[in-house]
């Protein structure tokens, strides 16, 4: 018992040590834009971009092969940030954004089929078998991929309702428009 | 001398890992879609394979047996493959990273390739020794890579043929693959006498 217990342990730190020096040894120096680009995005790799996840779309945008306008969940605020990051102009009225919206359930016609549950990036959807189900509004990032799933078109997707940490004051009226 | 180029034939050929054993079936249709990233496939679990077969043989020997830890034998021979493959994913990311980016999510995978622990266990099962299991593995590896090639470039050319479209896709390269054993199994009359 004992001797199983250090050698194990003894064959894993082992093997743990020249792993960790082969990896000093053979470090790939990243590129620091594409993990500047990387931090801003979503990060719940969603896939909508077409890219495998947000590092992959991350890569794409920084040599250049995707535009900064690539990434549905993040809309225009992101558009923006990866704009200004990237030193170039964009023309925001091409970003089709009706502001962020997240998933919602329409619980008349829920059946409980708990399909949505398994697509769901950030397990932002609960519930259980016949049970109606319902959107954990902070967790979800509005990817979208329940809508689809959805047999009975329950799944819809709404604006962010407005909640007192939400809630901006509204811009003044301009006089004459 | 004659062993070992008998033992390489018989290992490459005659009882293919792929083709004849039916290990390693996942690259074998995974990575088979074009000629390079099976040649890089091939080599890389060519790799693994030698170097995962001669750390099992001295675990066995060295460490399992005199402590009568047999038992632990599938625990640590997939440490050690699962290190080995860590190591070359370092190696390839570092010095081929074309072949690191077609190679994917495959190149991790090699740690689950039912081959490498496979013949591992294989060699240590047939107690062979240091050297024939060293030729065991990469004769065995070495067919892996002959298979790979071969179906990746059946497939290419597959591609651009007319099959029917409810054939289109894997299930032709299914059945291309049961054609291609078959065509194997012809190498187990191989008589050098």
């Amino acid at each position: 018992m004992l001797i199983a217990i250090l050698s194990l342990t003894l064959l894993g730190s082992l093997l743990g040590l020249g792993l960790g020096v082969a990896a000093k040894k053979f470090h790939v120096e990243g590129d620091p834009l594409t993990a500047e680009i990387e931090a801003l995005m979503p990060g719940s790799n969603c896939g909508q971009c077409g890219f495998p996840g947000c590092p992959g779309a991350a890569a794409a945008i920084a040599d250049g092969s995707a535009p900064v306008t690539v990434c549905p969940p993040g809309g225009k605020a992101l558009a923006q940030a990866l704009a200004a990051k990237l030193g170039i102009s964009i023309d925001l009225g091409e970003v089709a954004d009706q502001g962020p919206q997240i998933a919602a359930v329409a619980e008349e016609i829920c059946i409980g089929c708990c399909r949505c549950i398994k697509v769901c990036p950030t397990d932002a959807i609960l519930g259980a078998a016949k049970q109606i189900h319902n959107v954990i509004r902070e967790a979800c990032t509005g990817c979208g991929n329940c809508i689809d799933r959805c047999p009975t078109e329950a799944m819809t997707m709404q604006p962010v309702p407005v909640t007192l940490q939400h809630w901006i004051w509204p811009k003044p009226e301009m006089v004459g428009a | 001398m004659t062993t070992y180029l008998l033992l390489l034939i018989s290992t490459a050929l005659v009882n293919n890992v792929v083709l004849v054993k039916f290990l390693g079936l996942c690259p074998f249709m995974g990575v088979s879609k074009n000629m390079d990233s099976a040649l890089g496939m091939g080599l890389a679990t060519t790799f693994v394979i030698t170097l995962a077969c001669g750390a099992s043989w001295m675990l066995e020997h060295w460490l399992l047996e005199p402590f009568d830890l047999v038992y632990l034998r599938i625990l640590t021979f997939i440490l050690v493959i699962a290190a080995t493959v860590q190591f070359v994913e370092m190696v390839v990311k570092k010095s081929a990273p074309a072949l690191y980016q077609a190679l994917g999510i495959y190149l991790p995978l090699i740690t689950t390739n039912c081959a490498v622990l496979g013949l591992a266990l294989l060699t240590v099962q047939e107690k062979m020794s240091f050297i024939d299991t060293l030729v065991y593995g990469f004769g065995s590896a070495l067919g892996f890579t002959l298979v790979m090639l071969m179906f990746a470039g059946l497939r290419e050319r597959l591609a651009l043929a007319n099959v029917p479209a409810a054939f289109s896709g894997a299930p032709v390269s299914f059945i291309l693959a049961s054609l291609l054993s078959l065509a194997f199994m012809g190498f187990a009359g191989l008589n050098f006498q």
